[in-house]
């Protein structure tokens, strides 16, 4: 009995694990700056909220979505929103390709992903530049989108493991 | 073409407004919520200053503990890499304790004879009020590049304090909370420093690039400035002091870029000190 109530809390937290995942990263940021990349930067909850808001919707719940973006604000110094509202843009964009798609392709949502950062980085960038002054390399905006593109093939594949395990089949 | 455009519509309309499964609030209710937040935060609105300020008093302490784990992989890789340059650094520190030593002795006499030459023309010493503290977040952004630190209002930190490394400037205090504060580095694209480039005492302002380097702005005789000319803090506007150190110039080739390389490493930053420094007439 006790062996199956420790199923089952397990079995929580693995299906709250995009959640847990999203709050932890806004907290710490996998930023590496250890290392000392020059041109190398890349927006993980950007990747986890397009694809959980896309192939399950209810795992992450945009109520937590506004929270975590806050959160962000605060951690990075931004102004308080800015983060909230660009992952609710992220969101939009993939509940409106979830209601367009009948026939779901990774490719399809992989470029559409491409886009949906482009327009929501751009709102945000401009926002902060012209609303609250804030001066931007844009050298190290541009690399940043594009490991972010790039990185959710990689991130796709290991989110559809861990969906197939926890969930059990994609739809997609 | 009109059904497609309903179709956008329709998609975008239950996309935004339509409250989904398992879903507590609707997409445009929270985003019209995010825009007013940021509206208010524009204007200083005060419970939009109250959020702030509690939002950031549990997220700096959470996120210090949550990035326990990868400051220790952070903490390995550096070791690691240590380790493998430590023989011929040890040849490298003995040459330049000899040298350092010597110059240290100089160093001791021109002090003391500065402070007498200061009192016989009456003029301005600083003294200073140190706060040691500890660096709990290093998060770097596109926009920012800053620190938290773990004294805040409480232990009396205040905002425009100058921020050391050792003995070298890494920034100021831009923000802080009651057992919080935000430091921005000189590495920042906000950040603007009046300073004394020597030997030849030009005056002019170190602003940060985003980068790792910083870079002089508004001289007009760039040429004068040699490579490896030591970049001073000039003490214009009360700001800082006169005197810290904060790097050295490197020009490269065919560019007429004055690049500055900061003395200390802001990657590294554990410990700093927290300084107001008052002018005490003699």
């Amino acid at each position: 009995m006790s062996e199956l109530g420790r199923f089952n809390y397990l079995k929580v937290i693995l299906e709250k694990g995009p959640i847990i995942l999203l709050i932890v990263s806004v907290l710490n940021e996998f930023d590496f700056n250890y290392l000392n990349l020059k041109y190398f930067s890349f927006n993980f909850p950007f990747i986890l909220i397009y694809y959980w808001s896309l192939k399950r919707s209810g795992s992450v719940g945009y109520g937590l979505i506004f929270l975590s973006g806050l959160l962000n604000d605060v951690v990075i110094g931004l102004p308080i929103g800015l983060s909230a509202l660009s992952y609710l843009l992220i969101c939009g964009f993939s509940a409106y390709l979830r209601n367009i798609t009948l026939r779901p392709s990774l490719i399809k949502d992989w470029f559409f992903f491409g886009l949906a950062i482009l327009v929501v980085n751009s709102i945000s960038y401009v926002i902060a530049s012209l609303f609250f002054g804030f001066e931007i390399n844009y050298p190290n905006v541009l690399v940043n989108i594009l490991f972010t593109f790039l990185f959710y093939i990689i991130f796709s594949n290991i989110f559809d493991y861990y969906h197939r395990l926890v969930f059990g089949a994609l739809n997609a | 073409m009109q059904p497609s455009r309903d179709d956008f519509v329709i998609a975008v309309r239950s996309a935004f407004l339509k409250k989904e499964n398992k879903q507590k609030f609707s997409l445009i209710a929270l985003i019209l919520l995010t825009i007013t937040i940021l509206t208010l935060g524009k204007f200083n609105f005060k419970a939009v200053d109250y959020l702030k300020i509690s939002l950031k008093e549990v997220a700096y302490r959470s996120s210090f503990i949550v990035s326990v784990p990868e400051n220790l992989v952070k903490d390995f890789y550096q070791k690691t890499k240590t380790h493998f340059s430590i023989y011929d650094e040890n040849i490298q520190l003995k040459k330049d304790l000899k040298k350092q030593l010597s110059k240290s002795y100089n160093i001791e006499f021109i002090l003391a004879e500065n402070k007498r030459l200061k009192e016989t023309i009456d003029d301005l010493d600083y003294f200073s009020d140190e706060i040691v503290a500890k660096v709990l977040l290093d998060k770097k952004s596109p926009f920012l590049q800053s620190v938290i630190v773990n004294k805040g209002s409480k232990d009396r930190v205040k905002i425009g304090m100058a921020v050391l490394d050792g003995d070298y400037l890494v920034g100021k205090v831009v923000d802080v909370t009651y057992s919080t504060a935000r430091i921005l580095l000189l590495t920042d694209l906000n950040s603007k420093i009046p300073v004394d480039i020597l030997p030849n005492n030009i005056k002019s302002i170190l602003s940060g690039t985003g980068q790792e380097n910083g870079i002089i702005q508004y001289v007009k005789i760039e040429n004068v400035i040699e490579n490896q000319s030591k970049v001073f803090t000039s003490g214009a506007g009360d700001i800082f002091k006169p005197g810290i150190p904060v790097g050295e110039i490197s020009k490269k080739i065919g560019s007429s870029e004055l690049n500055v390389n900061f003395y200390s490493d802001f990657s590294q930053l554990r410990f700093v000190k927290l300084v107001l420094y008052k002018k005490e007439e003699n």
